[in-house]
């Protein structure tokens, strides 16, 4: 009773000097949403199907499929205090043929300045798990995610590029880079989950009335280089976790962020 | 009034639970006494048994392949104890033939990977790995909860089992979960002799269950006769053809090992091991004994002190086969509620 009677009389007197503050017009307040686009690129250029592009070792790719997905979004404040977004809305399949795929937006973000980004690239390994139900939306396996799963080896495809190129020894020059590997259910297995972090200097400002964007870029020529040169001749089909592991790395470091927009 | 039509209620249960070919009995998962507890978590899917009824019809609904010719249970037929009987590796769309042999649908729900690799880690994740393969279905998943959705006899099962119509990949597999994990089989003989329940063995019996016990068990563990893990019983010395285990894993330790199967009803699901390669139990038995192959990842237990394989003399073999044939279950082999309707 007394204790609550103190409680009570130290929230009244916090609201009175919180209220006493000078009134700061752009203070950012309430919760408001982070719109991430993603934009596919090849090296330099915007990406497309169907284009030649010569990749850091010399071989060249044309596309006919890329895909990929995102997921366990961490917004950084300029405190280095970190937001976690729930985790439920984050899975994200991101294909360079459905437009809008690449448009992520992260609802109810508190009030703050934000200066990094940390996401996955794949689906982590409770999800990957998870009871069926729970797989719904990108995660369907009978959705749009239907060619990103493993049905012989219960886990999805993070990313798949898929095309042709003449340095390919397979019939029709084909390459096909199909990467998973969630690390194994019962028995340590490849992971080829792979963080990203990106920083910003300039804040995302994010409260009520406020939706800025960080426009981001994903190159797909990434995997074909750094840490590693990938040489297409020296496998042009990859459909096994733990020969994918060398394109994980190197796709790894696929995004760079072009620039923040900030709404007032 | 009203208590008159509760008796009448009661007395049409009880007339349909007396029934035997009453397929609308009734049906629900249980757990018998002799078994360790089910890793399946039932709390994300309960069985119902309109779930269950779905799940069945799912099961043997031909539909679910790219030509409408191949069902689950073309390949897990239930007089063999749901296995492809006689058939050594499974013969599936267009004739094909997969590698490996068509393994028993019974006691689902003590296990969490499936597969004779254990590539699956779910049982409501199982389905899709058949109806995808092109030897045996050939179906995208996607396209079968197509047909599924547009087929008019689904939308009232869906809505029987789930509350709604409509039909989505989870609740597809979940009632297809649901009715495979009814298909429990623990009411052999050995199961009613080990639960005190009536059942009895003869001497030879239980000679062979002693033999088995000492000589068996370390794989063939627990009353589900499995430990559901993966060993290279020394079936060949080359894996080529297929790695087991490795297939999964891309481990070189273990490549040719494969899923420790259960050996109940085992009289009715030959022939035997991954590759259907022994037709009988006197050749499963002669192989531990002097047929065992050795290669880099044979397991350890069966080459030990530098004696390869399980030297068992004639006489023990046939008292183990005695044994083994007590833990065929008619009752789950003949239930009407789990066949094709």
């Amino acid at each position: 009773m007394k204790q609550s009677f103190l409680f009570a009389a130290l929230l009244s007197a916090l609201t009175i000097i919180s209220s006493c503050k000078p009134e700061d017009h752009d203070a950012l307040t309430g919760k408001g949403p982070v719109t991430i686009d993603l934009e596919n690129r090849a090296g330099s250029a915007p990406f497309a199907f169907g284009t030649n592009y010569v990749t850091a070792g010399g071989d060249t790719v044309n596309f006919s499929t890329f895909k990929y997905y995102v997921s366990n979004f961490v917004l950084v404040k300029d405190d280095g205090s970190e937001y976690v977004v729930p985790q439920a809305g984050t899975y994200h399949l991101v294909d360079a043929a459905v437009s809008g795929s690449n448009s992520i937006t992260l609802a109810d973000i508190p009030a703050g300045k934000y200066t990094g980004i940390k996401y996955i690239i794949g689906v982590d390994s409770l999800r990957s798990t998870t009871d069926v139900s729970q797989r719904t939306g990108d995660l369907d396996p009978a959705g749009v995610g239907a060619d990103m799963y493993w049905s012989w080896n219960s886990g999805y495809i993070f990313y798949k590029i898929e095309g042709t190129s003449p340095q390919s020894t397979e019939v029709g020059n084909v390459f096909m880079y199909h990467i998973g590997g969630y690390g194994g259910y019962s028995s340590p297995m490849t992971n080829n989950i792979r963080n990203v972090s990106i920083t910003s200097a300039e804040a995302m400002e994010v409260g009520e009335g406020h939706s800025p964007e960080a426009h981001i870029y994903a190159d797909v020529l990434q995997a074909f280089t750094s840490p590693m040169n990938y040489s297409i001749a020296s496998g042009a089909v990859i459909h096994m976790p733990a020969m994918g592991a060398m394109i994980a790395d190197n796709y790894a470091d696929m995004f760079t962020l072009d620039h923040v927009h900030n709404e007032h | 009034m009203k208590k008159r039509w509760q008796f009448i209620l009661a007395l049409m249960v009880l007339v349909a639970g007396c029934n035997k070919e009453n397929t609308k009995e009734d049906v629900s998962f249980y757990q018998p006494s002799n078994f360790p507890a089910p890793k399946y978590n039932f709390n994300n899917n309960p069985v119902t048994t309109a779930g269950f009824e779905l799940g069945r019809k799912l099961f043997y609904d031909p539909i679910l392949s790219r030509d409408n010719s191949t069902s689950c249970g073309s390949c897990h037929i239930s007089f063999s104890s749901f296995t492809h009987h006689g058939h050594a590796v499974s013969h599936g769309i267009d004739n094909l033939l997969g590698k490996r042999n068509s393994p028993p649908v019974m006691n689902v729900a003590w296990s969490d990977e499936f597969m004779w690799d254990g590539g699956i880690n779910q049982l409501d994740l199982l389905p899709i790995a058949p109806i995808e393969n092109p030897v045996e279905m050939d179906l995208e998943f996607a396209q079968a909860v197509q047909k599924v959705k547009t087929s008019s006899a689904y939308p009232k099962l869906f809505k029987a089992a789930f509350g709604t119509e409509d039909i989505t990949s989870a609740r597809m597999l979940q009632a297809m979960s649901q009715f495979m994990n009814c298909l429990v089989s623990a009411n052999s003989r050995y199961d009613k002799w080990k639960r005190n329940e009536g059942g009895s063995l003869s001497a030879d019996e239980l000679e062979g269950y002693n033999l088995f016990q000492a000589k068996c068990s370390s794989c063939h563990s627990t009353d589900l006769f499995t430990d559901y893990k993966f060993h290279n019983n020394g079936i060949k010395d080359n894996f080529s053809i297929d790695s087991g285990r490795a297939h999964i894993s891309q481990q070189a330790a273990d490549v040719g090992k494969f899923k420790t199967p259960s050996l109940r009803n085992l009289e009715k699901t030959k022939p035997y091991m991954h590759d259907g390669s022994f037709q009988t139990l006197e050749q499963v038995l002669e192989h531990y004994n002097s047929g065992v192959k050795v290669s880099a990842t044979l397991d350890t237990l069966l080459n030990k002190n530098g004696v390869v394989g399980i030297p068992l003399s004639a006489n023990e073999q046939q008292k183990i086969i005695l044994f083994l044939k007590t833990l065929t279950d008619d009752t789950f082999i003949t239930d009407r509620r789990f066949a094709e309707q």
